[in-house]
């Protein structure tokens, strides 16, 4: 069993693009992966793809064959939906079939068309990611039940709404030369304590926007990419998944994040690594208190510590934990079903010295990404290891 | 306009709450869950029986909500928030308070509200 390589990445640019269709936005990124790795269409075996709301945003499911003909692939092609986890648990899905030697080459990604359908829409159909009954029947919202887990968090472990904010300034300063962020703008402390808020303790900067856009990846056997020459010096080397409860109700600890604890300990063992490996990582910041749960639940902090990472700088491009360096799901945007292989390919990139905040980690070797699905009831980490 | 759809258990315990006898479902090992359940996720018990709710429940968490779902265009803001009842817990709207005051510990009381905006019924929570 070997590790799947990265052959190549496209990411199109994230931000508000509501005329074009899903189907165009996949195109882009896979056509660019595709010309990147150097891997012939008529080589992919196989096409894993995420998308979360594409039935109410486009009116449009089984997007999986729509999508490998937008990109000229004659292949067997699934969606996966795992909420915001989609395109994570896509990339798991690709790199089973890699090393299971069903595929030699598989396209994974994942597309969302998300602002054709206005701000209220758009947070009804995000908001389907948590249980029907008991909890959209009570008036939560994505941002809700986030601001219902910060609570908890400050209440059992301290922190407050500015370190929170301090979050927010780190990834808003990281995305200012990433060209595929939606929002390429650094913020003050000011500005982020000072927005309006939308589901108290949580205000309009501690939410990521709502975004179009799509990633995706070419991903091969070390096998292939031998045989023909090709430059991918990035292997998946862990891949890990875990589950919680639906609803927030159900769950012993609302300030911690047992689906990405198991992951994290399924993907660091698959890898061989721990925590003290890691160079870098990309997390699912859909809020800012994700971003705390996520570098908790990766071992990168003890559970209670994560808070403080981003006010005392361990975690921006110049600290010792960069996390985030494309801007994260805050600035980068978040294209719902897009997101999990936005984070590989920033990683990848990052590794291979081609990303614009690759210089953060010059000598970097070990990547993570975390991708988290609703109230992280689902979520898949990956870890991404240069090869030599 | 014709009656929606109920969704079965769900639309019982809604009704049991109305009536002031609202219950959970519990495992022999005590794990409390709300309906419909078949088995507990924590130890796969498959022996539920029902058991009276508590008379009030102590808030766990809450948020009062600014930017609302379509759904809940004219409650906005709003508090929802989680109450401990025993070893069940339970999302609901907080009325009969102003969302400023709300805080974890306070002690509610549990029963069925109608949403402002479209008369749907959903669980309340009055401070008691
Ligand atoms: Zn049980």
């Amino acid at each position: 069993m070997t590790d799947p390589r990265i052959a190549g990445a496209g990411v199109t640019k994230f931000g508000k693009h509501p005329e074009r269709t899903g189907r165009d936005l996949f195109a882009e990124a896979g056509l660019e992966a595709l010309d990147q790795s150097g891997v012939d269409p008529d080589d992919v075996d196989a096409l894993y793809y995420g998308n979360f709301m594409g039935e109410l945003a486009e009116h449009q499911g089984h997007q999986g064959p729509l999508m490998a003909e937008a990109i000229g692939v004659d292949a067997p092609a699934t969606r996966l939906e795992a909420a915001c986890a989609s395109a994570g648990a896509a990339v798991r899905e690709a790199v089973k079939t890699l090393r299971n030697g069903e595929a030699e080459v598989v396209v994974v990604g994942g597309a969302e068309r998300m602002t054709n359908i206005g701000t209220a829409a758009a947070t009804d159909a995000l908001a389907i990611a948590a249980d029907d009954l008991y909890e959209i029947r009570a008036g939560m919202t994505f941002p809700g039940a986030y601001a219902l887990m910060a609570r908890v968090y400050f209440e059992e472990f301290g922190g407050s709404h500015e370190d929170l904010a301090h979050v927010a300034v780190k990834n808003h300063e990281h995305a200012v030369v990433n060209d595929h962020a939606q929002i390429q703008k650094e913020i003050t402390l000011e500005d982020a304590l000072e927005a309006p808020t939308i589901a108290s303790p949580l205000g309009l900067y501690d939410s990521c926007p709502i975004t179009d856009g799509a990633a995706a990846a070419v991903l091969t056997t070390e096998e292939y990419a031998d045989e023909h020459d090709l430059d991918a010096p990035v292997a998946i080397s862990g891949t890990g998944q875990g589950s919680d409860n639906l609803a927030l109700q159900d769950r012993p600890h609302l300030a911690r994040t047992p689906a990405a604890d198991k992951a994290t300990d399924e993907a660091y063992s698959d890898a061989g690594i721990g925590p003290d490996d890691v160079d870098v990582a990309e997390v699912h910041d859909c809020f800012t208190i994700a971003e705390v749960l996520a570098i908790e639940s990766l071992g990168l902090y003890e559970p209670g510590e994560g808070i403080h990472a981003a006010a005392d700088g361990e975690t921006t491009r110049h600290g010792e934990m960069p996390v985030n360096l494309s801007g994260g799901l805050k600035a980068k945007g978040h294209p719902v079903g897009a997101t999990g292989v936005a984070q590989l390919a920033t990683i990848a990139w990052v590794l291979d010295g081609t990303h614009p905040r690759a210089d953060a980690v010059p000598d970097g070797t070990v990547g993570v990404a975390h991708n988290a699905g609703g109230t992280v009831a689902s979520t898949t980490v990956h870890v991404l290891e240069v090869q030599e | 306009m014709t009656d929606p759809t109920r969704n079965g258990e769900f639309d019982d315990w809604l009704d049991s709450l109305s009536d002031g006898d609202g219950y959970y479902v519990e495992c022999d090992e005590g794990h409390g869950w709300l309906p419909p359940r078949r088995v507990c996720p924590d130890c796969g018990s498959r022996e539920l029986a029902d058991v009276s709710l508590p008379d009030t429940g102590e808030i766990a968490t809450h948020t009062t909500i600014t930017v609302p779902t379509p759904q809940f265009e004219n409650d906005a803001p709003y508090v929802t928030a989680i109450a401990d009842f025993g070893p069940v817990s339970i999302t609901g709207l907080v009325r009969g308070a102003d969302p400023e005051d709300v805080a974890i510990g306070d002690v509610v009381g549990i029963g069925v509200g109608e949403r402002e905006t479209t008369g749907e019924r959903a669980v309340v929570f009055r401070p008691r």
